[in-house]
């Protein structure tokens, strides 16, 4: 569904030296396969996510949806071909209503907007008609930044760390969530080993490159960072 | 009303029909039709252009209409009204002002508005002004004069919808005993257009309260000049918020000023001028929006 062929991308910090993010990927995301993410602080992670949906272009590198080299495709025509994507940091408006982003993504009814929402576990009648601000709380807006992407639908679904920000008693229903968009392409960046079970690969993303492979050998791979637990020479 | 004048009217007053309630239409400079009630009562003024329009206290959860229209170009007019609003009245006045003008002539609209609030009421002001047709010089300058009595409340909404070439808002309060005043000003200028806002707000009594928001957006080479002065003089606690978004060409000053006269009052100020983030056009367009579709949305929530 999504095939990502010798992707890369790279900064330059502020000795102009550059620095690579993401290094020669390829790999091919298929239908009804969770593929959960996971790697360390700077390792990659939402950037792959952000390059898939065209939010960053790559140095080198092409992205394929089905046959299509959507590469040089804008982050609209991305959306509109089945892309979806939820944030690691929702973004928030002035002014808008929770209503009137549901329906910009894709919900045609209120029902439509009552279902997107409770499968985060809000429940509509409280929410649609409040503005989609800095007065929610950020587990509020996380669940709403998550029942967006579900409004919008589509045949593959990025989520950037959808634990972040919600409480523990609500993983288990983001877990069924996931599951239930079984027939989807899904992309997910995480940490929780709730999410990472799910999976049925897991990529790791670390400095050295990276290693994708089948949930219960990459399970075993993924170690704790390691710090030498000394400061050093103190002056 | 021709149909111009109606659109004015359904645009300033957001309603197709004469609501119920006082009412009072003043159309290219003459009062054009009045309607007191029990407790409303509206009085032309003798010396010059305007009204007096007295509330009686205990007045409940009733409303007064002011829209005036502009249609003849070329016109100036000057008008002063002034509201007595008694004690333990809870009021809701909805007034507007529209300039039609296809001339190279220039309109004018300067509407005076001194309210007089006793105690214990609460008032609701709304305030719409808008302008159309092809002329350049379309120019609308509001003053608005408060004198606000003991624990009272008065909110007001004042919106500058589009088209207004030039326009002059000045706003001055006086702020009794546990009185509170909430402003939300929302302003949109575009091609030439110059927009000035100017507050000055004294919080004399004890424990008085004045929140004052802003929200702008000027686009292609308007210009748009935010001055307010929050003077604390007394135990009081003021917020002026001010929120401007720049597109094209246009310009921006924003000078939010604060003045703490007595070591009790709690002065807080805050002002942001920028483009439309980036990440809010990404969200949208991560949802199916191309960027101009995205960037309406953002405007159009932001001066809702």
């Amino acid at each position: 569904m999504i095939k990502i062929n010798n992707l890369s991308y790279s900064v330059k910090n502020l000795n102009n030296e550059k620095k690579d993010i993401l290094k020669n990927l390829s790999i091919n995301f298929l239908p009804g396969k969770i593929t959960a993410i996971t790697g360390s602080n700077g390792s990659g992670k939402s950037t792959l996510i952000k390059t898939i949906m065209g939010i960053l272009k790559p140095d080198y590198g092409t992205i394929f949806f089905k046959d299509i080299n959507i590469t040089d495709f804008s982050i609209t025509e991305r959306a509109k071909l089945g892309i979806s994507v939820a944030f690691q940091q929702p973004i928030t408006f002035k002014g808008i209503k929770i209503k009137q982003l549901l329906e910009v993504a894709g919900a045609k009814s209120f029902n439509d907007m009552c279902l997107c929402l409770s499968k985060v576990g809000l429940c509509a009648k409280d929410y649609i008609n409040r503005y989609y601000d800095s007065n929610l709380s950020g587990g509020e807006a996380k669940r709403i930044e998550l029942a967006m992407c579900l409004a919008k639908n589509g045949e593959v679904f990025l989520f950037d760390e959808p634990e972040a920000g919600i409480d523990l008693w609500s993983v288990d229903n983001l877990v069924s969530l996931i599951k239930n968009l079984k027939d989807k392409t899904i992309i997910i960046v995480s940490h929780q080993q709730k999410i990472l079970e799910i999976a049925d690969e897991i990529l790791i993303l670390n400095d050295n490159g990276y290693e994708i492979g089948p949930q219960n050998i990459m399970l075993n791979k993924i170690k704790p960072i390691q710090t030498c637990g000394v400061l050093g020479d103190q002056k | 009303m021709n149909k111009i004048e109606q659109t004015i009217y359904n645009q300033t007053m957001q309603l197709t029909h004469q609501p119920s309630g006082a009412f009072s239409l003043r159309v290219n400079g003459q009062s054009a039709k009045q309607k007191s009630t029990n407790n409303i009562i509206i009085k032309q003024k003798q010396q010059k252009n305007g009204i007096d329009v007295i509330i009686k206290p205990n007045t409940q959860n009733e409303s007064l209409h002011l829209p005036v229209i502009l249609s003849d170009p070329g016109l100036k007019d000057s008008v002063y009204n002034d509201f007595y609003i008694g004690d333990n009245a809870n009021i809701k006045i909805i007034s507007g002002c529209g300039i039609h003008n296809d001339s190279n002539l220039t309109s004018t609209h300067n509407g005076i508005h001194t309210f007089h609030i006793g105690n214990n009421s609460f008032v609701e002001y709304i305030e719409r002004h808008i302008a159309l047709g092809l002329g350049k010089k379309k120019k609308l300058n509001p003053k608005t004069k408060i004198k606000l009595g003991q624990n009272s409340t008065l909110k007001i909404l004042t919106q500058q919808i589009s088209g207004v070439s030039n326009s002059n808002r000045i706003t001055q309060a006086k702020l009794g005993e546990n009185s509170s005043l909430i402003i939300e000003e929302k302003i949109c200028t575009s091609n030439t257009e110059e927009a000035i806002s100017n507050y000055n707000i004294e919080l004399n009594g004890y424990q008085s309260s004045c929140k004052i928001s802003s929200r702008s957006v000027a686009k292609n080479n308007s210009r748009q000049i935010f001055e307010s002065n929050l003077i604390g003089k007394n135990k009081c606690f003021g917020h002026v918020e001010c929120d401007g978004i720049i597109l094209d060409k246009a310009k921006m000053y924003s000078t939010p000023k604060i003045s703490a006269e007595n070591s009790d009052s709690t002065l807080i100020h805050e002002a942001t001028i920028g483009k439309i983030a980036g990440e809010q056009l990404t969200k949208l367009m991560t949802l199916g929006l191309n960027k101009e579709q995205a960037e309406e949305i953002i405007i159009n929530g932001y001066l809702c």
